[in-house]
């Protein structure tokens, strides 16, 4: 078996938090945006996991990635019932369109 | 991989989170009971388990308790702060009850998130674990958009919570990549451990990335400038009530954990993070009141206004050490005290579609009523730190602070910067006095909210006059951790 | 042993290229003409009878979120479960007091008629 190294994963987990910054950065569609953000929290977890099994030798970087999940779960959650109500409300989620509060 | 059973902790040590929690779901669990009918009930209750909070807060100030839980502190440091959290807290309720009703959102659940929200900023202000401080920020974060996001018909509220939140996840993805370098670094999330580790290497570009990405995500939710862009949206957007909360115990939270990770964590890259702290902290003043002279928006002026007020109290982060921390300590105290008082006058005015929200609302204001006008007046004099207010002592002792240690064009900058401020607060209190009343002001009062109001006035005049009691309280408090 | 994973990669390649390219023919060799018939969701079936862009009630995504919530949380069971022994008293109050703040959560999405299908 080939061993995977620490430098394979933190690679991965920075493509991922990249491609999740360019998504949150660059998207106009809401739920685009909330994929964006999934991809960071995940990149931030994969990375956790692996420095706990390989500089950390203990478990806690894989209990912060426990929580993670957990987090990013109740927060989609929020958006996605926010993105429902301003549905309804305005007919659009493009953040774009949304925009009544003048800077 | 070992594993030793852990030891039940001392419940008397954590027991203001307790009681917020315990309390935060019996409001829940009663407003199910009833359905309909009044909520003014829920709102005392959960005002008396705050109250009960902060108490028990102040006795463990006074005699710090050894704890043995892992990660949470309970020094006098955080219980200072949860004392700050438990007052906003109250105040935020107080001035709540009347305008959910009139705005016909009056739900339970508001006043349980309210608290979930404070849970979420005590245990960021007593975390000494990167875990713990990050759950307890989101607990937080996720609170807020929810508050934000409160008045689910009115489209503004909508907006204000998506870009909150839009915002919001682009920076904790940013902190949270920060803590993971840190933790990839040093191997360890205990702030005391990554302290011995980053004394005992040398400084590379990855360990000074992993600060600044921290640094970036704290300075979000302080409203620092240059990621201030959420802050007068969301401010204009949200309930009144909700904004007054957001503007004073988020900050504070963020503030309490900044403190304490770059003071312990990353206290030998002293040099290193001060600079970058000095730049923020002159943007943040100059673009907060520059552009605070140009709103016509009360809450909008407000947010400006709060991201100045984050500039001037980053100086005395800057400045350190006991004198300038505990004056930063003491200026959230008062901070409290005199921004939840004007969002207060703000819904006094307040009338459903949103009038109420503009500065010329306020023309006329001390014809209709000297008491409001007079207690604006006191809250706007304090904002603008003139004597014999407390915003007066509270910049006093961070500008000496930052004096002291050596600072001082900085102090000199923060000055100029409090003179300037003084022009927009004056513009509203010249409205009250001066400008004769357009169409007549309806004033929505109500005993919670009068409470509030004197209480806020009674404290700023009370810390203005004497404020060696509280200074003393926050010396004791930064002694614990410095 | 990565050169036995060899073929594999070849394969991949070799799959790739082949698809791109036929997507790619048939972009620049095929006819584009927009047909009311090809508007169509289901091109060769019977007439459409209602708008195929017939909303879900808002029922299904409260429900769908409620689910994300308790299925999550259930990460935090797993590692109690496999500790349970050595745990002991200690873990289980900590894991009833856990089910319990969930438990006031399911009340709530209950009591507010957030579990009801009609």
């Amino acid at each position: 078996m080939p061993v995977i190294s620490l430098e394979s994963y933190l690679l991965v987990g920075m493509m991922l938090f990249a491609f999740g910054m360019f998504g949150i950065i660059t998207r106009k569609n809401a739920i685009s945006v909330l994929l964006g953000f999934e991809l960071v929290m995940n990149a931030a977890g994969l990375n956790f996991a692996a420095f706990s099994h390989f500089t950390d030798k203990t478990i806690h970087g894989q209990v912060f990635t426990l929580f993670i999940i957990a987090l990013a779960a109740a927060e989609s959650v929020v958006i996605l019932a926010l993105i429902i109500a301003v549905y309804q409300k305005m007919n659009t989620i493009q953040i774009d369109e949304i925009d009544s509060l003048k800077g | 991989m070992t594993l030793s059973m852990p030891p039940i902790p001392n419940l008397h040590a954590i027991a203001p989170e307790i009681i917020v929690l315990l309390t935060s779901l019996l409001v829940l669990l009663i407003d199910l009971i009833q359905l309909r009918g009044k909520k003014g009930g829920l709102a005392f209750l959960g005002a008396a388990g705050l109250a009960l909070a902060g108490i028990f807060s102040y006795k463990l100030l006074q005699h710090p308790l050894a704890t043995d839980i892992p990660g949470f502190a309970v020094d006098a440091y955080a219980q200072f702060f949860k004392i700050i959290f438990c007052l906003a807290g109250l105040m935020v309720i107080g001035i709540s009850v009347r305008y959910l009703t009139l705005e016909g959102f009056s739900l339970g659940e508001y006043y349980s998130i309210i608290l979930l929200a404070i849970l979420g900023q005590m245990i960021m202000a007593s975390g000494t674990h990167l875990l713990v401080i990050y759950v307890g920020l989101e607990l937080m974060a996720i609170s807020l958009y929810i508050l934000a996001g409160f008045f689910k018909h009115h489209p503004k509220s909508n907006e204000a919570a998506v870009k909150y939140f839009l915002l919001g996840s682009f920076s904790s993805g940013i902190f949270l990549y920060g803590i993971m370098m840190a933790y990839g670094l040093t191997g360890s999330l205990d702030l005391s451990v990554i302290a011995g580790k980053v004394a005992g290497a040398e400084l590379t570009g990855l360990l000074l990335l992993a600060v600044i990405m921290m640094g970036a995500g704290f300075a979000f939710k302080i409203a620092a400038v240059p990621f201030h862009f959420w802050t007068p949206d969301v401010y204009e957007g949200s309930p009144t009530s909700v904004t007054a909360f957001m503007s004073v115990g988020p900050k504070a939270a963020a503030f309490a954990a900044l403190i304490r990770v770059f003071s312990s964590a990353f206290g030998t890259l002293r040099v290193e993070w001060t600079t970058l702290f000095i730049c923020l902290s002159i943007a943040t003043m100059v673009t907060g009141n520059l552009v605070a002279l140009r709103q016509t928006n009360i809450k909008r002026m407000l947010a400006y206004s709060s991201i100045a007020h984050a500039g001037y109290l980053m100086v005395g982060f800057v400045a350190g050490g006991e004198l300038g921390i505990s004056s930063m300590l003491l200026y959230l105290r008062i901070y409290a005290f005199m921004n939840i008082g004007a969002f207060g006058v703000v819904i006094l005015l307040n009338r459903v579609g949103g009038i109420g929200d503009r500065i010329d609302d306020f023309a006329g204001l001390s014809k209709v009523s000297r008491a409001s006008a007079f207690v604006m007046l006191v809250f706007m004099l304090s904002l603008a730190g003139i004597p014999p207010t407390a915003g007066f002592a509270g910049k006093f002792y961070i500008f000496m602070a930052a004096v002291k240690n050596g600072y001082v064009w900085l102090a000199v900058i923060g000055v100029l910067n409090s003179a300037v401020s003084a022009y927009y607060y004056l513009r509203v209190i010249m409205r009250m006095y001066m400008v004769e009343p357009g169409d007549e002001p309806v004033l929505n009062v109500s005993t919670a909210l009068s409470a509030i109001l004197l209480i806020a006035v009674v404290g700023i005049i009370a810390i203005g006059i004497f404020p060696g009691f509280c200074l003393d309280l926050a010396r004791t408090s930064v002694t614990s951790i410095l | 042993m990565p050169e036995s994973y060899f073929p594999i990669l070849l394969l991949l390649l070799i799959v790739g290229a082949l698809a791109s390219l036929i997507l790619y023919l048939s972009r620049i060799i095929g006819p584009h003409e927009m047909t009311d018939a090809k508007a169509q969701p289901f091109e060769s079936g019977i007439p459409a009878a209602t708008p195929h862009h017939g909303s879900l009630s808002i029922r299904f995504y409260i429900i769908a979120m409620i689910f994300i919530l308790f299925d999550i949380e259930v990460v935090f069971l797993y590692p109690w479960a496999v500790l349970f022994r050595r745990l002991g008293l200690f873990g289980f109050v900590e894991v009833v007091i856990f089910l319990g703040i969930l438990t006031v959560g399911l009340a709530y999405a209950w009591r507010k008629g957030g579990l009801e299908w009609e």
